[in-house]
C-alpha cells in the first residue's frame, strides 16, 4: 500500500491520489448538449481533469441541473494548517465544574440571545437551556454558570442592557439566518454597542451559528465563534478558561502565598 | 375524505371526552375575548371597505385611518362607524376619505353624527358589494381548483428567496416537478410588524415579505403556468403575527388557496400577546372559512422546541382545540388542515413506529380534516444524504396513513433556504414513494396491543388528561404554565397588547356581521 503524502493531499475516491470530486450544481440554461458542454467547461475551469457529466436534468424551462465527477489536479498541505485553538482540549462537564470552582469560585453570569430579526432560537437554546443538545446539558444545568437565555428576536440593545443589569461576565449571541450576510451586520452592531457602553474589556463576547467560524468571529471583534458541531461543554470550556485567565491577569498572584 | 376503519382500536368514549373538553376550552376563550376588537381587526374592516395604498411616509392607509380613530379614542365604536358617517356626510368613498385623513384635511371624529341606523345600512351595503366581488372570484377559482387541482396527499413546497420574481421561477420548478401547493415563507420577523408592507419586494431575510402585490405576482405566475399545462397549482401564505386577519383579507382578494393560520405559533415563538392574537385569529379564520381557503395549523412547531416523543400528547391536545376553534369560526372540516410532524430524533429505536402511531392517530381522530404533515427539520444537520433517507421514510408514513397535505422535505434542510434543485430532488422522492407504496395503508393492520397501538392509545390518554387540565384552568393559564412547546407566556405581556380595544355601545363590524349572516360562526 502506498502511504499518504500529508504534504500533498488529494481527494480520495477509491484509491490514493485519484483526486475524485463530485459536484452538483444548476445552470440557468436549457437542457441539451450545449448545457452539458457548458458544465464540462466550467468543471475544467475549476481545475478538474477529465470531468464527466453523470447526470443532467431539466428543472424547468431554462434551468438544468448537473452531477459531475472530475479529477482534482491540486493538492493541499495537511501539515501546514493552522489548527484553531478552540478545537483542542475540551473538558467534560465534571472537569468544568471542578475547574470553575478552583479558578473562579463564583457563578459565571452568562446572558445569551438570538438577536436582531432572527427567530431561530435553536442554537442558543441548545447552549443555554437545561435540556441542552443531544444529551449534553446546557449551561443552565451547570453549577458554574448563572445562565440567562433571552430567546429570539432580541434587539442587540436589549441584550446589552440586560447584560449590564446582571453585570454579566459573558454575552453569547446566536445567528442562524445568514441570507445576504445579515448575521455579519447584526454581529458587528452588537460589538459596537458593547464598546459604546464601555463594557468590551470586561465582557467575554462569543457568537455562534451554522455559518459562524472562530476566524470570522475574531475578525468582527468577538473573543470566540462557535460553529456547527458545538456542544455546551465546548462553549463552557472556553468560558471558564477565558474568565480564569482574565481574572488572573487582573489580580496577579498575591505575594506571600 | 372517507373515515377509515380504526387500525388503532381507540377508545371511542375517550375521544368523545376529548372533543367535549376542547369545546369547553374554545367556549372559554370566546367568552374571555368577547367585547373586544383589535387595531388589526379594524384595519381588516377598512380593507374590505376598499381602503388600500400607502401615504408619502409609506404608512398603509388602513393603518393611518385606524390610528387616526384610535388616537381620538373612537375605536370602541369600530372604524366602520366613523367611515360610514364620513361617507354620509361627505359623499366620498372610503378610499377618498382615508386619503383626506392622511393629508390632514379631515377629522373623522369631529364631523356631525348621522343616524346610526343609516350609517350601518350604508356600510353594510358597501361591504356586501366588495366582499361579494371577492366571493365571486373565489367561486371561479374553486371550480378551477376542483377541475384541475391535484388529489391528496397534496405535495406542498416552500419557497422564499426574498425576491418575489425569483420565487415565481422557483414555484414553476415546483409545478413542473408535480408540486400541488406552493407556499412562500415570509421574511423573518414580518409577523412582528403592525402593518402589511406594500408593493412588490425583492429583498427579504429567510423569506419574502408577504404583500398584496407579491401575492398577486405569485398568483399570476402560477395561473399562467396552469393555463399552459392544464394543472392547477395552489398558492399558500401565512395568516400569522400581528396582522392575521389582514392577511386573510388580502389572501382572499388575491385568490390564495391555503393559509397557515395559528395564533399559538405567534404566542409561543414570537411573543405576541395571547389575548390580542386569539381575537385576531377568530376574525382571520372566519374570513378564511368564508372564502373557502384551507388553513394549516402549527402543531408541528411544538416538536421543534420540545422532544417529539414526550410532546406528542400536547400535539394531539392542540389539534382538538384548534379543530374546535376553527369549527366555531364557521370553517368546514375539509378546510381544517391540522398540524403534525415527523420530528422524532433519528437514532431513536423504533422511532418509525412511533411516527406511524402518531400519524395514524391524527388521521383517525380527524378523518374529515386534510391534516398538514411536516417533514423532519429539527434534527437535520447538514448531512444531506441522511436527511434524504429520513425524508424517504417520512414520505412512506404520509402515504401509508393517508395524510391530506404533505410538506415535502428537502435534503438541505438545516443548511440553507432550499435551492432550486433541492426542491426538485425532494419532490422526486415524494413521487417515488407515493407511487411505489400507493396502497400500503389498505394492506396493513397493526398487531393488537403491539408497539404502534399501545403508543397511539397512550398518546391519546395523555392528551385527554392534558385537555381536561386545560379545560379546568383555561387556555390562557395553560399557556402560562408552558403546556405547549415548553414555552411560557403571560396573559399580560407580549407584543401587540396595546392594540386590543374594548368595544362600546354601538360598535359594529360589517365584515363579521356579513359572514355571520351567511352562516359563518
Amino acid at each position: 500500500m502506498p502511504e499518504v503524502d500529508l504534504r500533498r493531499v488529494k481527494p480520495y475516491g477509491d484509491h490514493l491520489q485519484d483526486g475524485l470530486i463530485q459536484l452538483s450544481f444548476t445552470l440557468p440554461v436549457p437542457e441539451g448538449q450545449g448545457a452539458r458542454k457548458t458544465a464540462l467547461e466550467l468543471a475544467s475551469k475549476l481545475g478538474l481533469d477529465r470531468p464527466e457529466v453523470v447526470h443532467d436534468q431539466r428543472l424547468l424551462d431554462g434551468y438544468t441541473h448537473f452531477i459531475v465527477y472530475g479529477h482534482c489536479c491540486s493538492t493541499a498541505d495537511y501539515t501546514a494548517q493552522q489548527v484553531d485553538e478552540l478545537d483542542l482540549g475540551y473538558m467534560s462537564e465534571d472537569e468544568i465544574e471542578a475547574y470553575a470552582e478552583e479558578h473562579i469560585g463564583r457563578p459565571i453570569v452568562v446572558v445569551g440571545a438570538c438577536t436582531g430579526s432572527d427567530t431561530h432560537s435553536v442554537g442558543i437554546d441548545a447552549m443555554l437551556d437545561l435540556k441542552g443538545f443531544q444529551g449534553n446539558r446546557g449551561l443552565e444545568g451547570y453549577r458554574a454558570f448563572d445562565a440567562h437565555n433571552l430567546g429570539s428576536q432580541v434587539p442587540n440593545t436589549t441584550l446589552v442592557a440586560r447584560a449590564i443589569e446582571l453585570d454579566a461576565d459573558a454575552i453569547l449571541v446566536s445567528q442562524t439566518v445568514t441570507q445576504q450576510d445579515l448575521h455579519i451586520r447584526n454581529l458587528t452592531e452588537l460589538v459596537e454597542i458593547v464598546e459604546a457602553e464601555g463594557r468590551r474589556r470586561r465582557t467575554i463576547l462569543a457568537c455562534g451559528g451554522s455559518r459562524v467560524s472562530n476566524e470570522l468571529a475574531k475578525e468582527l471583534g468577538f473573543d470566540a465563534g462557535f460553529s456547527r458541531g458545538t456542544y455546551p461543554h465546548h462553549l463552557a470550556t472556553f468560558l471558564v478558561r477565558e474568565l480564569a485567565a482574565r481574572m488572573e491577569r487582573a489580580a496577579p498572584v498575591r505575594s506571600g502565598v | 375524505m372517507q373515515p377509515m376503519d380504526s387500525k388503532l382500536a381507540l377508545d371511542v368514549g375517550l375521544v368523545e371526552s376529548c372533543r367535549q373538553a376542547a369545546a369547553q376550552i374554545a367556549d372559554r376563550i370566546a367568552a374571555e375575548t368577547a367585547g373586544r376588537t383589535t387595531v388589526s381587526v379594524e384595519r381588516t374592516v377598512a380593507r374590505f371597505l376598499g381602503v388600500d395604498g400607502i401615504n408619502e411616509l409609506d404608512v398603509p392607509l388602513p393603518n393611518v385611518l385606524v390610528d387616526h380613530v384610535h388616537d381620538r379614542d373612537g375605536l370602541g365604536r369600530g372604524v366602520a362607524h366613523w367611515l360610514g358617517n364620513a361617507m354620509l356626510q361627505s359623499g366620498r368613498c372610503p378610499q377618498e376619505i382615508a386619503e383626506a385623513v392622511s393629508a390632514g384635511e379631515l377629522d373623522l371624529c369631529d364631523l356631525p353624527q348621522a343616524d346610526a341606523g343609516e350609517i350601518r345600512e350604508l356600510v353594510a351595503r358597501e361591504c356586501e358589494l366588495r366582499m361579494g366581488e371577492v366571493s365571486r372570484r373565489m367561486d371561479d377559482r374553486r371550480a378551477l381548483r376542483e377541475r384541475l387541482g391535484g388529489t391528496p396527499p397534496l405535495r406542498y413546497m416552500l419557497s422564499g428567496t426574498g425576491n418575489v420574481y425569483e420565487d415565481v421561477v422557483h414555484s414553476i420548478a415546483v409545478a413542473e416537478t408535480g408540486g400541488d401547493v406552493v407556499s412562500v415563507t415570509r421574511s423573518t420577523a414580518q409577523s412582528l410588524l403592525e402593518y402589511v408592507p406594500y408593493g412588490p419586494t425583492t429583498e427579504g431575510y429567510g423569506g419574502t415579505f408577504a404583500t398584496q402585490e407579491n401575492f398577486r405576482i405569485m398568483r399570476e405566475g402560477l395561473d399562467e403556468w396552469c393555463e399552459r399545462n392544464r394543472r392547477y397549482v395552489r398558492l399558500s401564505s401565512f395568516c400569522s403575527g400581528l396582522c392575521m386577519s389582514e392577511f386573510a383579507t388580502i389572501g382572499a382578494m388575491e385568490g390564495l388557496d391555503n393559509m397557515v393560520n395559528d395564533a399559538l405559533y405567534g404566542i409561543l415563538y414570537r411573543d405576541i400577546n395571547m389575548g390580542r392574537t386569539l381575537i385576531d385569529q377568530r376574525v382571520s379564520r372566519m374570513i378564511n372559512g368564508y372564502f373557502g381557503i384551507v388553513i394549516n395549523t402549527g402543531e408541528d412547531n411544538y416538536l421543534r422546541t420540545a422532544d417529539a416523543v414526550k410532546a406528542a400528547p400536547s400535539v394531539t391536545a392542540s389539534q382538538f382545540i384548534n379543530h374546535r376553534l376553527a369549527l366555531d369560526c364557521g370553517m368546514g372540516e375539509e378546510q381544517i388542515a391540522l398540524g403534525d410532524a415527523f420530528e422524532i430524533d433519528p437514532p431513536t429505536t423504533n422511532g418509525l413506529l412511533y411516527e406511524w402511531a402518531q400519524a395514524q392517530l391524527t388521521r383517525e381522530l380527524f378523518p374529515n380534516c386534510p391534516v398538514k404533515y411536516m417533514p423532519p427539520t429539527r434534527h437535520m444537520d447538514g448531512n444531506l444524504y441522511r436527511t434524504h433517507a429520513c425524508d424517504t421514510l417520512f414520505n412512506l408514513i404520509t402515504i401509508a396513513t393517508g395524510q391530506g397535505i404533505q410538506t415535502a422535505g428537502v435534503p438541505t434542510e438545516g443548511v440553507h433556504t432550499p435551492h432550486l434543485y433541492d426542491r426538485v430532488v425532494g419532490l422526486e422522492c415524494v413521487d417515488y414513494v407515493f407511487n411505489y407504496a400507493r396502497d400500503i395503508g389498505d394492506e396493513i393492520q397493526f398487531r393488537p396491543g403491539g408497539i404502534i397501538q399501545t403508543r397511539a392509545r397512550e398518546v391519546l390518554r395523555q392528551a385527554h388528561e392534558l385537555l381536561e387540565r386545560i379545560a379546568d384552568v383555561g387556555m390562557f393559564r395553560a399557556i402560562e404554565d408552558g403546556t405547549f412547546g415548553d414555552v411560557r407566556r403571560r396573559i399580560d405581556e407580549g407584543r401587540g397588547m396595546d392594540g386590543i380595544v374594548a368595544t362600546e355601545e354601538g360598535y359594529f363590524n360589517p365584515t363579521v356581521e356579513l359572514m355571520q349572516g351567511a352562516g359563518v360562526a
